[in-house]
């Protein structure tokens, strides 16, 4: 019989195998609240976050499960952070591997090494480096156990979405199975799927932005090396076994090289393993045993869709931007669009918040794109230089940086992501002169050691206002959302990352535990207004 | 605010200084010392505003004022 949904690539781990679904025989097209296409870090964690607030998904993915193949790789403590908010961050922090010292060679010289200095008082650190497909299982590990605890999330594998119809009040799909196609309703429509995203396609919509002119090979190598954990940059290595090369540890005794290739290229004959095999032997020198363990050769481009939000179609992940990886900006900036979207979808589904609160993932979220490309363009543009003057200042920043502390600040090996602090939205409400830039009003809430244990747990997944060395009432209910109080005495971290100059402070803080607005004491009818502006009501 | 009045108290001086530095250099090294001079003098200066008319009238002479 004919495979109806062929598998396109292997998989790592088979999660979430077909089975036939009583829609599939229904009369007529069964209707779901939110429908969820994509089954990589995105769209799991995007079904993981509605699930657990109780708003019934469906995910549906042509393949079964996490493909093979390292690539995501470095994930932040922003992005732990909010998988720890929907309960897959411990396993990631057991199997990841730690880093924080970067060293930065030109050809054969070491020009410095640089701390990501973690400020310490946090509960995740700056970085780990996982693996794709581990990082994808956690994700559903964590939906399983949604699932056993009542979150209405469903997985359907070898669910392969061929047509979309946008109409009024829903999205209608036509779907391809092993048993043949069916048709369903959503909603909501939230397409993950990926820089290729075919939902994109269908719609006609466009995806414009800078090609670079580049390939970039990547041989992930298992060996028993002691290296340490941490991760080297060579500009120009001395090994040529490119323009400019990675080493990156991963778990499992394998190591991430990356090498920057250039633009006439012959692919194949590149991805010949005695090929690869040369390039690694050059770059670890002749007595280094390894295995080759999984390689691919990318381009890449910086890009966006102009709106994130089409009527009731909504992209997230690299469907609706696409980075360089110079910073690990892909994957973490998806799963900040995650924790943009789900809380807002919730509140419009619920009733509490009117439609147009999804307007604000749009304008948040290609805010934060656009941050991520001006980085990751900078980065690439340090990185392999696009005219003989931009190359003769780039090598003049690298001379300089093995002697003056300054031009290390100008060498751009990558801006390693950080998240999007949501200056200018419409969302955000007063703030206060007096306390720290770095929590105004859209900003991430930095963590922060409190009585017992760690700040971000305690704020939750809901609206909540924090109050520091001041009084507020346990709960306070407006606008159909109940607040409630967290109220804390200062500590240094708190002061310092909270007050500023201030003596106390109630802070506002939306689900997404980004900052909606702060005072230096409580009043009630402010409180709601911010409230109402950060709903969308304002 | 860019001085672009004289401000060098020894001009003949320092400008001799500036292509003696380059001496014995192929014109390759001479652009790179330039590339770090110009690094180096960037950092020193530090105010963007006056970085910015700097670029600019490097660029178009003809913009200056007066």
């Amino acid at each position: 019989m004919k495979d109806l949904v062929p598998e396109r690539y292997a998989l790592a781990f088979r999660l979430y195998p077909y089975a036939k679904s009583p829609d599939q025989d229904a009369a007529s097209p069964v209707r779901h609240k939110v429908v969820v296409v994509g089954g990589g870090p995105i769209g799991l964690a995007t079904a993981l976050d509605l699930g657990r607030r109780g708003v019934p998904v469906v995910l549906l993915d042509d393949h079964e499960g996490a493909g093979l193949g390292s690539r995501a790789l470095c994930f932040s403590k922003r992005t732990l952070e909010i998988c720890d908010r929907l309960g897959a961050a411990g396993p990631m922090l057991d199997k990841g591997v730690q880093w924080n010292l970067g060293k930065v060679f030109h050809d054969d010289r070491l020009l410095y090494a640089f701390d990501l200095l973690p400020e310490t008082g946090h509960a995740f650190p700056a970085f780990i480096n996982l693996q794709q497909p581990w990082f994808e299982k956690f994700l559903h590990d964590a939906i399983v156990q949604a699932q056993a605890e009542g979150a209405p999330i469903e997985l359907r594998g070898r669910n392969r979405v061929d047509a979309v119809t946008p109409a009024t009040d829903h999205v209608a799909l036509d779907i391809m199975t092993p048993d043949g196609p069916y048709q369903l309703q959503a909603d909501w429509l939230i397409a993950c799927d990926g820089a290729r995203s075919p939902l994109r396609g269908m719609l006609g919509l466009a995806f414009d932005g800078r090609v670079f002119e580049d390939n970039f090979l990547i041989a992930d190598v298992k060996m028993k090396a002691d290296f340490p954990t941490e991760r080297w940059f060579w500009f120009e290595p001395h090994f040529k076994s490119g323009d400019s090369a990675l080493l990156h540890k991963q778990p499992d005794d394998i190591w991430r090289i990356d090498f920057q290739l250039g633009w006439d290229i012959d692919r194949a004959k590149e991805l010949e393993p005695a090929n690869i095999r040369a390039r690694v032997d050059a770059m670890l020198g002749p007595d280094v045993e390894y295995e080759l363990d999984w390689c691919s050769i990318y381009t890449f481009q910086c890009r966006r869709m102009d709106k994130f939000r089409h009527g009731r179609v909504l992209f997230a992940g690299d469907s609706a931007h696409q980075v360089s990886p110079f910073g690990a900006r892909g994957a973490n900036s998806g799963i900040q669009d995650v924790d943009n979207l789900a809380w807002k979808l919730a509140l419009v589904l619920d009733g509490t918040a009117p439609e147009t609160l999804l307007d604000s993932y749009d304008v948040e979220r290609v805010h934060g794109a656009d941050e991520n490309i001006l980085n990751s363009t900078r980065a690439t543009d340090f990185i392999t230089p696009k005219s003989p003057v931009s190359k003769l200042f780039r090598n003049a920043v690298l001379e300089l940086a093995e002697h003056l502390p300054f031009a290390r600040s100008v060498v751009n090996s990558g801006r390693l992501s950080v998240p999007c602090t949501y200056d200018g939205s419409v969302l955000n409400g007063d703030d206060h002169p007096a306390m720290p830039a770095r929590t105004r009003p859209g900003s991430p809430c930095p963590d922060a050691p409190v009585a017992d244990g760690w700040l971000l747990r305690r704020l939750g997944r809901g609206f909540v206002l924090m109050a520091i060395n001041t009084d507020a009432p346990e709960c306070l209910a407006a606008h159909g959302v109940r607040v409630p109080r967290l109220a804390l005495d200062a500590t240094p971290e708190l002061t310092a990352r909270y007050l500023g100059e201030a003596r106390r402070a109630v802070y506002l803080i939306r689900p997404d535990q980004h900052v909606a607005a702060r005072w230096e004491s409580f009043d009630e009818s402010a409180v709601a207004a911010a409230l109402a502006r950060a709903i969308g009501k304002g | 605010m860019l001085i672009t009045t004289p401000n060098l108290t020894k001009p003949d001086e320092t400008y001799a200084a500036l292509i003696a530095t380059h001496e014995g250099l192929s014109e390759a090294g001479s652009h790179a010392l330039n590339a770090r001079l110009i690094l180096i003098l960037m950092n020193h200066i530090g105010n963007d505003a006056v970085l910015a008319e700097a670029l600019r009238l490097a660029r178009d002479p003809e913009s200056a004022q007066g």
